[in-house]
């Protein structure tokens, strides 16, 4: 339940009410929340907190989906320009308006299900992969939490205890949807590629844990919020005091590694690759169901963005300054800026690279990255325990 | 407030159910997973007993079950997968010659 | 009916509904998913039960990783509907019968003989924490030992996947 400072007393609302109000400039979450909790005017009990969460859920979901929207457009345009094409330009300014266009697009597609296929599971695989995509964000924290009153209200849907644990065991789940579409397809490409999506997500899974074992071990908590603000401060009053910074740096590129493989990314993106298996797990997939793998891949990149963000450069840290509607607002800034720059590296890294041999993928996840990951958890902890 | 026998109750159910399935099950792999089922049950009491007793070396119990889960799915599975090698088929009647 | 209760039973429902579904399925995948929902619905009596950091292992570990390695040998084997021979179902007519005379006796013996102890909803806390100073601490020695066996296992699965010379010939032949 949500923590009610009663104790705290008129004052503390009233000074604090404005910081409140300021927000409303820009940012429809705590426009909304201000709206929800000044109304009733009284402690969160359960059926403010539900509403609240219910709210904060509705606006994270739209927000996320709108994400994933565009950052296919980035994709597009960024890939066109670095092989010398334009991208999208006809729908909107700059194409702008092609992703509503897309949309359009795919519910409208005729919906095949083709004669052979194991029906349920090829039904239920996609939603498997989408549903356990959009969850996985559901503990990111965006930003300090605001007062409301005495309330203070986290900009995130919930933060529990074992955050960190719960993004792992949501995206240990995301295998299914890939490999039972695989196999339900009936169709030895796609069973090629769900076997392929298997092996790769369990095997570098190992990896992408331990790459993190060292960032837990310094901050000393499985909460996403307590892991950023044991990033705060700067050394030498200069370099931001972020885990990068802070010793992690091999840890950073193991998790990068890692996690360019568990969403079946290039140059990782072997259950997919179009050009031997056709198109992997989702060749028989068209219209709505397709687009719902698209969205969970998009979703996926976008959680790893913010974990990388949010576990290695600190989160919304940055340089804070100017009025105080300027202060509320820049942290989300800096962290919505840190997850650009992570999906722009995505998008860079697949302009750039070739796709890697199966044999080379494996030998590569099992005798390059784990090693690495458990030299620098060792090395993390010898200098922790020192 | 959940009386402590009801977590019992239900792990037993789960229990039986996994043995039930060790019993009429045919393919190894379902068989394999009865197993797992048994295991989970027995997990469910001893979370309840640990909740129950103020002791969390039943959570810590829980820990080295899974271990051992592990081990025995990875060794199991390569098992099956070094018989249907050799024989060909999943069901356990077909399996009953001890040389090749 | 409090809400713990309510929860409580939910989650049950959905324990007894999975584990009966393994039982009724033929389809070897369909039984891994139901096992699946299975692990799942346990994770959240957990979660009930205070013990969250088990939870979170529970569906890292068995859900995500135990259950990834079933459906994937399921997939590999591309194994089929089962077939029912005459031992299945006598094992059928003796064992169903035989599974419900067991819960009803297990429940009845354990609800008539036990005392009124309940659990409170967050009675302990499994936090991190407090389970790895326990781990690392009290049961140092247990948890080296199943470092070992975990090594032992991996060898022994590299060792029996690996495909034997003498398979290899026959094939050949």
């Amino acid at each position: 339940m949500q923590p009610t400072a009663q104790a705290v007393g008129e004052f503390r609302k009233s000074s604090k009410a404005p910081k409140g109000r300021k927000t409303e400039n820009g940012d429809c979450t705590s426009l909304l929340n201000c709206f929800t909790a000044d109304r009733k005017n009284m402690p969160l009990d359960t059926l403010t907190f539900v509403i609240v969460s219910v709210i904060k859920s509705g606006i994270t979901l739209f927000i996320l989906l709108t994400a994933v929207a565009y950052t296919v457009w980035l994709e597009r345009k960024v890939v066109g320009h670095m092989q010398n094409r334009w991208g999208p330009t006809r729908v909107g300014p700059f194409g702008l308006l092609q992703p509503a266009a897309d949309g359009i697009k795919f519910l409208f597609k005729e919906d095949l299900t083709p004669p052979h296929v194991y029906k349920p599971l090829f039904i239920a695989a996609p939603m498997m992969a989408v549903i356990f995509a959009l969850t996985s964000i559901s503990v990111i924290p965006i930003g300090n939490s605001f007062w409301i009153g005495d309330h203070p209200i986290p900009l995130q849907i919930t933060d529990v205890n074992i955050g960190l644990l719960l993004i792992l065991g949501v995206t240990s789940m995301g295998v299914y949807g890939v490999a039972l579409a695989g196999w339900s397809s009936n169709n030895k490409y796609s069973l090629l590629g769900g076997l392929r999506a298997s092996a790769q997500m369990v095997s570098y899974e190992i990896s992408l844990g331990l790459s993190l074992v060292g960032v837990l071990i310094m901050a000393g908590s499985f909460s996403l919020r307590e892991i950023v603000d044991s990033q705060a401060g700067h050394f030498w009053g200069f370099i931001p005091r972020w885990n990068i910074f802070h010793g992690q740096i091999i840890g950073f590129f193991c998790y990068l590694m890692a996690a360019y493989a568990e969403t079946n990314r290039i140059p990782f993106d072997l259950p997919e690759a179009e050009t031997e298996l056709v198109a992997g797990y989702h060749t028989e997939y068209s219209a709505m169901k397709f687009a719902m793998f698209f969205m969970a891949e998009y979703a996926n990149m976008i959680t790893v963005a913010c974990l990388a963000t949010l576990l290695f450069f600190g989160g919304w840290h940055g340089p804070i300054f100017g009025p105080r509607a300027l202060q509320v607002l820049l942290p989300v800034f800096w962290f919505i800026a840190k997850v650009f720059l992570f999906l722009f590296i995505y998008i860079w890294v697949r302009g750039t690279l070739p796709r890697f041999r199966y044999d080379q993928l494996m030998a590569f996840g099992w005798k390059f990255l784990l090693p690495l990951s458990l030299v620098n958890l060792m090395a993390t902890a010898i200098a922790v325990a020192w | 407030m959940v009386p402590l026998s009801y977590y019992l109750v239900l792990s037993g159910i789960l229990f039986s159910c996994g043995m039930v399935g060790f019993l009429i099950k045919r393919n190894i792999i379902t068989i394999f997973m009865s197993i797992e089922l048994m295991l989970n049950g027995v997990n469910l009491s001893f979370v309840a007993f640990a909740a129950h007793w103020h002791s969390l070396a039943g959570q810590v119990f829980v820990f080295f079950v899974m271990v051992v889960a592990a081990a025995e799915a990875a060794v199991g599975l390569a098992i099956i997968i070094a018989v249907y090698r050799t024989r060909e088929t999943l069901n356990i009647d077909q399996v009953n010659l001890l040389k090749l | 009916m409090s809400l713990h209760l309510i929860l409580f039973l939910a989650f049950g429902a959905v324990c007894v509904a999975g584990a009966i579904n393994l039982l009724a399925q033929t389809h070897p995948i369909n039984s891994a998913l139901s096992l699946i929902v299975v692990m799942a619905a346990l994770a959240g009596e957990y979660l009930l039960l205070g013990a969250e950091f088990v939870a979170a292992v529970q569906v890292i570990v068995y859900a995500g990783a135990i259950m990834v390695l079933f459906v994937f040998t399921i997939m590999l084997l591309n194994a089929g509907e089962e077939e029912r021979t005459k031992g299945s179902r006598v094992a059928v007519l003796l064992g169903v019968p035989g599974m419900l005379l067991g819960s009803v006796l297990v429940a009845w013996v354990v609800l008539k003989h036990s005392g009124t102890g309940s659990v409170a909803i967050g009675a302990l806390l499994g936090d991190p924490k407090t389970i790895g100073q326990l781990l690392f601490h009290d049961f140092l020695l247990p948890f080296e030992i199943t470092s070992v066996l975990i090594l032992i296992a991996i060898m022994g699965a590299v060792v029996l996947a690996s495909k034997p010379q003498a398979v290899q010939k026959r094939r050949a032949h």
